[in-house]
């Protein structure tokens, strides 16, 4: 079932997007008929005027759905789904071209020549200038400058087209032909060709970790992949062509032992150190410009127009060849595009980050799958499950070791015969280590009930303990004056700047981020509680003593739920605060929750996840919210009307 | 006999920060026999309210002492019961919980505790509104939970801080019936403070008129009224001339003693 629908999410998606359209269309025609209807019956800025309104609900969530199936190209994928796969194609054919572009005006602005020729131009009449006088006698200065017009006579020799080897210009004729050729087989269309099984075979668009199947599934597509490895082919061989030409040779060969004459007398001439090092530092710039220009990457402008204008041909059929697929690509693939890396496609622009929605819950229901043997889960535990608990293990949890420890007597210890038989302090420690079978209960287990555990814990610990404290800061000078400074000096620190400290206290397990935690809770509920004790009215506590309460009971019973508005209120504050701590924590440190998963997924970049444990985290967050708030209205109906 | 005694009762008020002493009270001198109902009435400032706190014991005098029954008053207890202006209720307990609160700090049987709600509310005119949160009573109603509250305790004594005084006019002379009519059944003492005049004139046996600077006794009256209350209707007491009479030789009392506040005298 869910492998099929996984396979058909392309489907799904197309289904889904018709029927978000229609709700959207249908809500904003409901919506304007209804608010017409009622424009009237109350003034601006009534609040009254907020109330129900549901069709725009469904109209900003099909609304906000519609933007995310569109800019993550599952607009696209659902109603052309073999764009991308022909895409990747001609990705394939931009990539085998590329080196070539780069050499050319239609790729780069500039001919490569012509950069190289401003390039080293300026470098050399840098040089020319800057001859170091107190390192170079005048008569080698005079040298030196003379050499490097030399040099410079290298450029304008490989610039002129009149120094063309002809051999050369039929190489860059020949490649030329190539490229049209190369164009007309494009214009041609596919023809007969027809895909191969194996790329038929290839797992659909975004149903793999894979995203685009690289083989082409379409005679389209196969027509590009074939005139991209042809392209490859010409390009390989463009890159290989070099400007060697006649006249440069015997300039070459002046060149070299000019340098080396002067290398030599750097040698023989007595120099000191500071003038040695200079002579040869300036002398190496030279001869590391020469050998720039000694390897015949100048060509003349001429001679490469052809294959520009043959690179333009290509594009221009590659254009024609596309067809259709350009309007697709504009209108439904927002962003750069699909592109061609060495081993994958990969989609570009906002659907690299956005990932699909259905590949989102695709992924989630893969995290969902509790069977961990068949791909469910994440790093070997489920999301959310169950599992069967040993009572023993609880009991040992709460029951500390010392008692044993304790108790009277000694431990036994083995006889002579070498049996042990063990008293009843021995079978106190068994049961504190929680070594004795008391049965099982079903308990939950997953990422995300980790990270719940690890929120209610300390939630709950710092309830126990910070209502009590911040109840008695309310209404005693000692506690307030004595606790204050503590909990307000750390209270304010941001909870991950602890985070370091406190996992190297406690260590990566549960220990220490529950303890994080707790710290953030306590001192919510410590003030929270404060502010609701302090805000007892008098005369009720007055009321209580002339009730006849003892202090004991006006603590329990006027000042305690006089300050549970307060305290719910800071619950649910404490809540928000502790969750959005532990993701941080999690991503920190340890090996389960939803702020590990989302770690690791940031690791290797994988969007999908990482949206996952977004929405995860979103959603978790909401209803903890809605049942606090749901707790608050039915606890506390009296609030702000005492 | 749990008569109400104060010697010499002073408050003298010290600003911790300036060292300033305001004299609240000074030397009161009363005797309040079992079953009287005072009325305490003055201008704003004379210490009435103070006066009461003292003998609640929520604050100590700075001299003299209260006595109650011969026993010195050292701290709030169960035999002086209050009323405050606003009800001072327990608005997450609903009407019956707020009214044996007191009885279950005693750790009195529930049996017998419910019986007792069951009259007390039957008496202030609640019967019926046992489980009804307190705010969703109206004034009125939640000054008869808060009496309720006071009376089922049975305290000797009954402290009253301007009990009535956020009510509307009608629901006031209700209440005031309602005053007269518990103590007549209770016989129990009772010392209200109100700043209205005819209010302390229908529910004051003996009234006294203090004033101010340093808060002290001004003048004390004895009279029928209360008395006559509990069998006439209150608005025909309010039209007899000898109440008029009187209402305005205290209306013209407290009037002079605020223009001597104002420095306008």
């Amino acid at each position: 079932m869910f492998e099929f629908l996984s396979d058909n999410r392309a489907s799904i998606a197309a289904v889904i997007i018709l029927a978000l359209l229609a709700a959207f269309v249908v809500s904003l025609v409901t919506g304007r008929k209804r608010d017409a209807a009622t424009a009237n019956r109350e003034v601006f800025g009534d609040p009254e005027r907020t109330k129900g309104g549901w069709y725009w609900a469904v109209c900003g969530v099909s609304a906000l759905m519609l933007i995310w199936f569109y800019f993550s190209w599952g607009v696209g994928r659902a109603y052309v789904p073999s764009a991308a796969n022909e895409l990747c194609q001609v990705a394939k054919l931009e990539e085998a071209v590329s080196p070539i572009k780069a050499a050319l005006p239609i790729g780069s602005r500039y001919y490569k020549s012509t950069l190289l020729v401003s390039r080293n131009a300026d470098q050399l009449e840098i040089l020319r200038a800057n001859v170091p006088a107190s390192a170079f006698s005048s008569d080698e200065q005079t040298e030196l400058v003379s050499l490097i017009d030399q040099i410079g006579q290298l450029i304008v020799n490989s610039s002129d087209p009149k120094n063309l080897d002809p051999a050369l210009d039929g190489q860059l004729s020949a490649l030329s032909a190539d490229l049209d050729s190369l164009s007309e087989k494009l214009r041609a269309g596919p023809g007969g060709l027809q895909p191969t099984e194996e790329a038929l075979a290839q797992p659909k668009w975004g149903t793999e970790h894979t995203e685009i199947p690289v083989l082409p599934m379409t005679p389209k597509g196969m027509l590009f992949d074939n005139v991209s490895v042809e392209a490859k082919e010409v390009a390989d061989r463009f890159l290989k062509i070099r400007n060697h030409i006649p006249a440069n040779d015997a300039l070459i060969a002046e060149i070299k032992e000019r340098i080396a004459t002067l290398q030599g007398n750097s040698e023989s001439g007595g120099f000191d150190e500071v003038a040695l090092a200079e002579r040869e530092a300036y002398i190496k710039s030279v001869e590391r410009i020469f050998k720039r220009l000694d390897d015949g990457t100048i060509f003349p402008a001429a001679s490469l127009e052809s294959v520009n204008t043959a690179v333009e041909n290509l594009d221009e059929a590659n254009g024609e060849a596309r067809g259709s697929l350009r309007i697709v690509e504009a209108l439904l693939l927002p962003g750069p595009g699909v592109v061609k890396s060495r081993t994958q496609c990969t989609e570009q622009g906002s659907a690299r980050w956005l990932p699909k929605p259905t590949d989102v819950v695709a992924t989630f229901m893969q995290l969902a799958n509790p069977d961990l043997e068949n791909g469910g889960g994440y790093r070997g535990v489920t999301l959310l499950w169950w599992k069967w608990l040993p009572v023993a293990e609880v009991v040992g949890f709460l029951f500390p070791d010392w008692i044993a420890d304790a108790w009277p007597g000694e431990y036994a210890s083995h006889d002579s015969d070498g049996t042990i038989s063990p008293k009843f302090k021995d079978k106190l420690l068994a049961f504190a280590q929680g070594e004795v079978s008391l049965g099982y209960i079903p308990w939950f287990e997953g990422h995300i009930w980790d990270s719940m555990f690890r929120v209610l814990m300390a939630l709950s610990l710092g309830i126990l303990l910070g209502v009590p404290l911040g109840l008695l800061m309310g209404i005693s000078k000692f506690f307030k004056s004595f606790f204050d400074p503590i909990i307000e000096l750390y209270r304010p620190v941001p909870p991950l700047a602890w985070a370091p400290l406190i996992l190297t206290i406690f260590g990566i397990q549960d220990d220490g981020k529950i303890f994080l935690l707790f710290m953030v809770a306590f001192a919510i509920m410590v003030i929270s509680a404060r502010t609701g004790a302090v805000g007892t009215q008098l005369s009720k506590i007055r009321a209580a003593h002339s009730l006849g309460s003892t202090d004991a009971q006006i603590l329990r019973n006027v000042i305690l739920p006089n300050a549970l508005p307060e305290i719910l209120t800071g619950i649910r504050i404490a809540v928000g605060v502790c969750w959005g701590t532990l993701v941080a924590a999690e991503m920190l440190a340890g090996t389960t929750g939803v702020g590990f998963i989302e770690n690791i997924a940031r690791t290797v970049s994988d969007y999908e996840l990482i949206w996952v444990t977004i929405l995860i985290m979103g959603l978790l967050g909401l209803m903890l919210d809605m049942i606090m708030r749901w707790v608050i209205d039915k606890t506390i109906p009296w609030r702000g009307k005492g | 006999m749990a008569d109400l005694v104060c010697e010499d009762m002073s408050m003298t008020f010290t600003n911790p920060q300036t060292g300033d002493a305001v004299e609240a009270l000074k030397d009161i001198n009363f005797t309040l026999k079992k079953g009287e109902l005072l009325s305490v009435l003055g201008p704003s400032g004379c210490g009435k309210t103070t006066l009461l706190n003292m003998i609640a014991g929520f604050i100590n005098p700075t001299a003299g002492v209260a006595t109650l029954g011969g026993n010195t008053i050292n701290g709030p207890g169960v035999e002086r019961g209050m009323v405050f202006q606003q009800g001072a209720l327990f608005e997450w307990l609903p009407v019956s919980k707020n009214v044996d609160y007191g009885l279950r700090m005693k750790k009195t049987p529930p049996a017998e505790s419910k019986k007792l709600v069951e009259k007390w509310l039957d008496i202030v005119g609640l019967q019926g509104f046992g489980d009804t949160p307190t705010y969703q009573l109206s004034g009125g109603m939640q000054q008869r939970v808060a009496l309720a509250r006071c009376l089922v305790n049975d305290p000797d004594v009954i402290l009253m801080d301007e009990p009535l005084g956020a009510l509307d006019a009608l629901t006031r002379e209700k209440m005031q019936s309602l005053v007269l009519e518990l103590w007549k059944e209770t016989g129990k003492t009772i010392l209200i403070i109100t700043h209205s005049v005819e209010e302390a004139l229908l529910l004051g046996e003996r009234l006294f008129v203090m004033a101010p600077r340093p808060g002290r006794i001004h003048k004390e009256y004895n009279l029928p009224f209360a008395e006559r209350g509990l069998n006439e209707s209150l608005r025909d007491i309010k039209q007899d001339s000898h109440f008029a009479e009187v209402r305005e030789e205290i209306l013209t009392m407290i009037w002079n003693m605020e223009e001597e506040i104002m420095g306008r005298v």
